[in-house]
């Protein structure tokens, strides 16, 4: 019978650099400079190292856990490449953490990294295979959101105006948030007009609706329990992770409804079981979402049961997520505000619930939020694999 | 008996008043301006595309299983070598043993490949062949081509049974008159002076092709229900009808006000206009020009009249959208380049053995249909996506090119490159099963609507060096 891990493993440093138009630092720099805060904050030396794991999406990067390997000289270690899409820095959580409850070794470490900014032009590059380039929809990351926004709005009975105007709120929450966070990309509080009145970049999803593109790098040490209480005051333990992969039946079979992530309320329900949390919404204390778009955020409330289906609307307009509504979400801004170099979100997200959950926030922190969840989605709806962690004190 | 035992058009979405090419660019003379507006095929299309289309129009209600040939009439074909007639024979999912040609070179080509249709049916080495003919013929920006071109397919289906309009006399001339041409590597058409062009040719072949015709069988004027052929010049249009002793109502309207002059295409896409309007008994006569011209004789049998309905040259007619620009229309052709910019240049790479792989699912929009369930997929699957089911290997074909669904979602994508922005695509469920994201074509962010009903079209779907590659795209279904 599986136990899961809850409480078998905790996170005793993390590191994040700066995100945003990194044009000045290439990703080894990136690596580095995550890398040294992390060991800062552990405590620890490169020899304590037994296993790392490298999360990273695009190929430009260069491929394989040497790119890590090579850029720290680490003494030739085990070095995982983990790739699951934008899910990818809780795939690098999930292998270092079974790594550790399963005694193999005693000390991990996870990065995830992405330069995107020496791509040429915004958004982010295509990763289709090319048979699928030969009849798929030249869609890029906005419109396949979009559609699930077209669609959330006629499945609810939402206006486009009243549409807009409910994920313009999560915007406008998430702006208030980064602009108190000194390593934030987009530091910038935003009128709640503007983000309505914003030029389209996928109808009906506008400029304000879609995160940023940005550099950027995390990271994180972990051990087992037992080892961490000795090693640092106080860690952060992972009480549940888990991943879920889209089965295909979202995208070709005709019973989704694209109007809410399969993989995400899936990943959810496990990730609730492992950590036997019943009630979400009351014993979650602070959750960090893939805010890929603003749209993203408002249905994964639903997935992860923080809202009932259908009905985020309310939860959103009363300020119930917000930094000091019932349940925060972004507190530290989000993909939004952070922008989302691909490999590294889901260790960001990890950096700002570990130093929530240690009293470290600053302006930003929430009172004694106990319990934090991060959320990290790769693909689009359909096609998608969500991750799900929950760590706490 | 042999002939025509079905009919379909294809004439693309949008028209542009010639008025607007002549307001942005002008002409050499204004005594040269002609009237109306032309069909102008998408950027997504070509002569191959429309081809497949009218194909498909052609094919409603018909048994594809039953079809033995296919020959693909044009001037345009995006391929020197690798067939053209094959592609498209692909594309409608016809049978490998369908024998297969491309005629090309001549404008008269769509009407020589009915006849060489008509000759197999005859001499019974095939039973049933398509053929397809289509044009999307460029002249040099401002010129008397530009103007005058226009882009459209026909398709008639020639077999022994079934017939509904039958072959009764058949004559061609042959001239090596050079009033337009065009050479390797050259993009656009050349043309000698046009009075020349209207008087030595046109005014005289078409009325001797005709005149030929009517003097191997005997043929009184008052015989004929109507006279095809090209609108060449629109003022000696009538001039010939005349001489050959026609009445102007004998002469079936030649679309040159609202097509264009469209090529190979262009006597056929006015016999299937003749035919959707024709009763039993009628005789048909339809007449190419083009280095020379053929002419064919048809009789209309009561067959007519149990064809299924269909979009033909009537709906296509009625379905348009104005291109109010001039500077789109050229860019659809590359005739100006528009900058593609850092997104439109991500290089994917065309692989020969993916194409033939999949050239059923990818050229055909065949998916398949589980036979434990019943549930059509697309993407045709192994592992049934019904979870359900899950069956393995029970899948049988399941076309789904000829099917009709509703737009589940949709966008307009402003990220994505398009030389049309914004990029139109949306989520398709099919009316009888099956779900698949596909681009939309033809309709404007504005017109659509979650649950509208959509039809499936072939379209050009990407382009690389030396390379074109086709694919299927949704489309509001035509009115």
């Amino acid at each position: 019978m599986a136990e899961g891990i809850k409480d078998k493993v905790a996170i005793i440093g993390m590191g994040c650099t700066k995100f945003g138009e990194l044009w000045d630092k290439s990703g080894p720099d990136l690596i580095i400079d995550a890398y040294q805060e992390c060991m800062q904050d552990a405590g620890i030396e490169m020899k304590d190292i037994d296993a790392a794991w490298y999360s990273t999406l695009y190929p430009m990067q260069g491929l394989s856990g040497i790119q890590l390997a090579q850029t720290l000289h680490l003494p030739y270690l085990p070095v995982t490449h983990v790739e699951n899409l934008c899910a990818s820095g809780t795939e690098a959580i999930r292998g270092a953490t079974y790594a550790l409850a399963s005694g193999a070794i005693d000390v991990a470490l996870c990065i995830g990294m992405e330069k995107l900014k020496d791509v040429g032009y915004g958004g982010l590059p295509d990763m289709r295979p090319p048979h699928e380039q030969y009849w798929a929809p030249n869609a890029s990351g906005p419109g396949v959101y979009a559609m699930m926004a077209t669609r959330y709005f006629a499945a609810y009975g939402l206006s486009p105006e009243a549409g807009k105007k409910m994920i313009a709120r999560v915007t406008w929450k998430s702006h208030q948030n980064g602009a108190k966070h000194p390593k934030a990309h987009l530091k910038k509080a935003v009128e709640l007009e503007a983000i309505v009145n914003a030029p389209i970049i996928a109808w009906p999803l506008g400029l304000f609706d879609c995160c940023g593109v940005s550099d950027g790098a995390a990271a994180a040490v972990l051990m087992r329990a037992a080892d961490a209480k000795k090693a640092c005051k106080n860690p952060v333990y992972v009480k549940a992770c888990t991943i879920a992969a889209a089965s295909g039946e979202d995208m070709w079979y005709t019973d989704y409804d694209y109007a809410h992530a399969e993989t995400g309320f899936r990943a959810g329900q496990r990730v609730y079981k492992e950590a036997g949390i019943k009630k979400p919404r009351e014993e979650i204390g602070m959750a960090e979402v893939h805010d890929c778009f603003s749209i993203t955020e408002a249905v994964t409330m639903e997935d992860l049961q923080f809202s009932p289906r259908g009905k985020v609307k309310e939860d959103i307009e009363s300020g119930f997520f917000d930094l000091t509504g019932g349940l925060p979400v972004q507190s530290d801004g989000g993909l939004k505000c952070f922008g989302h170099p691909i490999g590294a979100s889901g260790l960001r997200m990890l950096y700002e619930c570990y130093k929530q959950l240690q009293g470290k926030a600053g302006d930003r922190q929430i009172k004694n939020p106990k319990m934090a969840l991060t959320h990290n989605m790769g693909g689009y709806p359909p096609w998608s694999v969500v991750g799900v962690a929950i760590v706490g004190n | 008996m042999v002939g025509i035992t079905s009919y379909g058009a294809y004439i693309p979405w949008h028209r542009i008043n010639r008025m607007t090419i002549y307001w942005t660019i002008g002409f050499i003379n204004q005594a040269t301006i002609t009237p109306g507006e032309k069909a102008v095929a998408n950027y997504d299309e070509d002569s191959l595309s429309m081809a497949v289309n009218a194909g498909m129009d052609c094919l409603t209600g018909m048994d594809r299983s039953k079809i033995d040939g296919l020959y693909l009439a044009t001037t345009t074909a995006p391929y020197k070598e690798r067939q053209n007639a094959g592609i498209i024979s692909t594309a409608l999912d016809l049978k490998p043993t369908a024998r297969s040609a491309d005629f090309t070179a001549s404008v008269k080509a769509g009407t020589t490949a009915v006849l060489a249709a008509c000759d197999a049916v005859k001499a019974e080495t095939a039973q049933s062949i398509l053929v397809c003919s289509s044009d999307c013929r460029l002249g040099p920006a401002g010129s008397f081509q530009e103007e005058n071109y226009g882009d459209a397919a026909a398709a008639v289906l020639i077999g022994n049974k079934n017939v509904i309009a039958n072959l009764i006399g058949t004559h061609s001339i042959t001239y090596d008159f050079m009033d337009q041409w065009r050479i390797e590597n050259e993009k656009y058409t050349r043309i000698w002076e046009d009075r020349w062009v209207r008087d030595e040719g046109y005014g005289k072949f078409v009325a001797e092709a005709i005149g030929g015709l009517m003097k191997k069988y005997s043929i009184n004027p008052k015989d004929i229900a109507k006279v095809c052929f090209p609108g060449v010049y629109h003022r000696q249009h009538p001039t010939i009808g005349k001489q050959l002793g026609f009445k102007p109502e004998q002469l079936q309207d030649h679309m040159f006000a609202t097509v264009g002059l469209t090529g190979s295409s262009n006597p056929l896409l006015i016999l299937v206009a003749a035919l959707e309007d024709a009763k039993p008994g009628d005789k048909i006569i339809v007449a190419s020009y083009g280095n020379g011209g053929d002419v064919l004789l048809f009789e209309v049998t009561p067959e007519i009249t149990k064809l299924s309905a269909r979009k033909g040259v009537k709906k296509h007619l009625a379905h348009k959208t104005e291109l109010k620009s001039y500077e789109k229309m050229v860019t659809f052709r590359n005739v100006i380049t528009i900058d593609i910019a850092g997104r439109g240049e991500q290089f994917f790479p065309t692989s020969a053995t993916i194409l033939w792989r999949d050239r059923k699912k990818l050229y055909g929009l065949v998916g398949t249909k589980c036979k434990a369930c019943g549930t059509p997929q697309w993407p045709p699957q192994r592992v049934c996506i019904n979870p359900k089911c899950k069956a393995i290997d029970k899948m049988e074909e399941y076309r789904f090119s000829d099917r009709h669904g509703k737009l589940f979602t949709y966008t307009g994508d402003n990220l994505a490159f398009s030389p049309t922005p914004p990029e139109l695509y949306g989520m398709i469920d099919f009316d009888d099963g099956g779900r698949a994201m596909f681009n939309l074509s033809d309709c404007t962010l504005e017109e659509l609507r979650v649950n509208m009903p959509i039809e499936m079209t072939l379209r050009k779907r990407w382009e690389a060096p030396g390379f074109v590659g086709y694919g299927w795209k949704g489309t509001p279904v035509m009115g």
